[in-house]
């Protein structure tokens, strides 16, 4: 019998015998499934982390001259604190590393604060304040949506100029356009000059909560001791050049701090490897943790299918019986039940893709992390799904292979 | 009827006949004890013979029957299906011979119950390794044979027992086997089915068709041409009717 004709005849054995069917292929349904959903968020996420996240949090080809690390997870408390004896970045170590590069590069500084901004009687509260300089935005890649950034004069002679996040133009002026007036920010009145474009979310928190404005402007005050900043920002052309422009910056600051050669650096040049390193750090769990389930419901997917098969081999005793009289061979029959198994296994395994991509959908819908279905995986998924169906026949299959035609035809 | 062959253990069997055991036995291990179903039997049966083979419970009809179907092999001695020697045949062989030499009609019909009339009768086929259109004809042409063309595509729960008998049937032929192998063909129908299916044979018979039928019943036997009677383990009669 060829494998086509074994196929379609267990493709009919399932049809009429639906509700069974159904059961028996759960167990592989819930393991594709699993494992589509759960390699589409890795995928997903893996992703955004490298391309998106990495990137708005610090921006491309960009370090950060920095007291400590922006991106801490997990740090012990003798650590921190050693952090927190360090001196702070100054004015003067930006304009030093700013003179001192041999390599292209725009520099941006950059200090932030929570605050309340407020027009009129309308606030808004726990705004991100970043006092910066004039490049910060192309560093950052903000783009304007309405009116202007603000100029390097403005920044130099301290303008009380703003650039509002989207957020906090749609909190204080509804539709109304913001620019020209004049909102309040930490008491001190500012001139909105431009509005950024919307920046949506990372991981559920917002972006879009924020207000610029220049560094040197009356609210430094707010976020910093005078002469202070929280991170100086260069961006290079390329990750070569940035790299080669983080050693000159290294060299120039420990100059200025007097450290010995062996003495560890007292700052950080902070890029975006160390979220990278983080987000691997937890991908690495995911792709360990993820196959353990996926396996254990194949497995337990393939032990039910085993069952089904031999309940089926026993209710069809005679049927086998009858086929063997009619001239089936052992091969035949072992292949119309291995082909059963397979079927119900593939077609559990196709609606576990299916259930997975739409489960996948729904997160991107329903929940801030970003998911994206990898083809691997449902090709992966596919392959696994008839591979329980192989393994899981086998067994039945021969049993009812090797059952005598006399005994088999003789059962009631 | 042609003059039965002598036949010694070395020999062919004449091109005519078309079933030959000689000296076959069948014995069965249960365990505590050896039970000898059957101890030395030899028949010939000729081409185009409609042969009854009767006996109480318990004297090795089946077990006969089961040698002679090929579902079985026997512990010693030959048996000869139309010219080939079977008795010592592999497993996969014998499944060649039963699509290609014999068909089955069982005193339970066996059709599976959710296919209909048409794919039941496919079935040999199937492990013949026909083409699905070929198969679909011939399994037509069958049922029209035994007068169930327009019934084709009804499940057995939808047919009477003899229209399910007689799906049975066209399953049994259409192979083209050299023996129809029955098996109390009409133990689960009442009298009036078994005179109709028992016309079938005949008929069949009549076409040149060998048929071999297993029965207890007397009247039943009466249709075919020769009854063997075996008791405990061996022929105990032999003899032709007058047909």
């Amino acid at each position: 019998m060829p494998f086509f004709e074994a196929f379609r005849l267990a493709i009919q054995t399932l049809r009429a015998q639906k509700l069974k069917s159904g059961f028996s292929l759960l167990g592989v349904f819930v393991g594709v499934a699993s494992l589509i959903a759960a390699w589409s968020i890795a995928n997903g996420v893996n992703r955004y982390m490298t391309e998106k996240f990495a990137q708005t949090l610090y921006g491309v080809n960009t370090f950060q001259l920095r007291r400590r690390p922006m991106f801490t997870p997990n740090v012990p408390d003798s650590v921190w604190r050693a952090w927190a004896r360090r001196p702070r970045i100054r004015f003067s170590d930006a304009e030093a590393i700013s003179e001192g590069l041999t390599i292209p590069v725009i520099t941006a500084w950059e200090s932030r604060d929570q605050v309340t901004v407020s027009f009129g009687n309308k606030e808004a509260r726990d705004i991100e304040l970043t006092a910066a300089s004039e490049r910060y935005f192309d560093i950052k890649n903000l783009s304007i949506e309405i009116g202007r950034p603000f100029t390097g004069e403005e920044n130099r002679s301290g303008t009380p100029v703003a650039v509002l996040g989207e957020a906090v133009a749609k909190r204080l002026f509804s539709d109304r356009t913001p620019i020209g007036k004049s909102v309040r920010i930490g008491g001190v009145p500012y001139r909105v000059i431009g509005v950024v474009a919307h920046q949506g979310s990372i991981l559920g928190f917002p972006l879009d909560r924020f207000v610029v404005v220049p560094a040197l402007s009356p609210a430094q005050n707010l976020v910093n001791p005078p002469g202070i900043l929280d991170a100086f920002l260069v961006k290079a052309h390329s990750d070569v050049e940035m790299r080669e422009a983080m050693s000159q910056a290294e060299g120039i600051m420990r100059g200025r701090r007097h450290l010995r050669p062996k003495q560890d650096n007292n700052f950080v040049l902070d890029t975006s490897e160390g979220v990278q390193r983080f987000w691997a750090g937890i991908s690495r769990i995911l792709v360990t943790v993820i196959p353990g389930i996926v396996v254990v419901s194949l497995v337990i997917g393939g032990i039910v299918i085993m069952n089904i098969m031999l309940m089926a081999v026993a209710e069809r005793t005679r049927e086998i019986g009858l086929r063997k009289s009619l001239g089936a061979r052992r091969r035949d029959v072992l292949r119309q039940f291995l082909a059963e198994s397979t079927a119900i296994a593939t077609v559990g395994a196709t609606f576990g893709i299916l259930a997975g991509i739409g489960l996948t959908i729904v997160i991107n819908k329903l929940s801030p992390l970003p998911a994206s279905v990898s083809p691997a995986s449902v090709v992966l998924g596919v392959i696994m799904g008839a591979g329980v169906g192989v393994v899981a026949g086998v067994y039945p299959a021969s049993r009812a292979a090797r059952l005598d035609p006399i005994t088999a035809l003789r059962q009631e | 009827m042609s003059t039965v062959q002598l036949f010694r253990t070395g020999d062919t069997p004449l091109p005519d006949v078309i079933i030959l055991t000689h000296k076959l036995t069948r014995e069965y291990d249960m365990g505590s004890e050896l039970v000898r179903a059957l101890r030395g039997v030899s028949v010939q049966i000729q081409k185009n013979e409609y042969v009854a083979v009767m006996g109480p419970s318990g004297s090795g009809k089946s077990t006969l029957m089961n040698l002679i179907g090929c579902l079985d092999t026997p512990t010693s001695g030959e048996y000869w299906l139309n010219g080939q020697k079977v008795s010592d045949l592999a497993d996969d062989e014998l499944a060649r011979i039963r699509n290609k030499e014999i068909g089955f009609v069982f005193q339970t019909f066996n059709l599976l119950p959710r296919a209909d009339a048409l794919h039941n009768v496919e079935l040999p086929l199937i492990y013949a390794g026909l083409s699905a259109r070929n198969r679909r004809e011939r399994a037509a042409h069958a049922l029209k044979r035994v007068g169930l063309g327009d019934r084709m595509d009804h499940k057995p729960n939808e047919l009477s027992g003899g229209q399910r008998q007689r799906v049975a049937i066209a399953r049994a032929l259409v192979n083209e086997p050299s023996i129809l192998l029955a098996d109390e063909p009409t133990g689960n129908l009442d009298s009036t089915t078994s005179t109709e299916i028992m016309g079938v044979f005949g008929e069949l018979h009549g076409q040149g068709q060998t048929v071999v039928m297993v029965t207890h019943e007397q009247d039943i036997a009466a249709h075919a041409e020769r009854v063997i009677t075996l008791r405990d383990g061996i022929v105990a009669t032999d003899q032709a009717r007058a047909a």
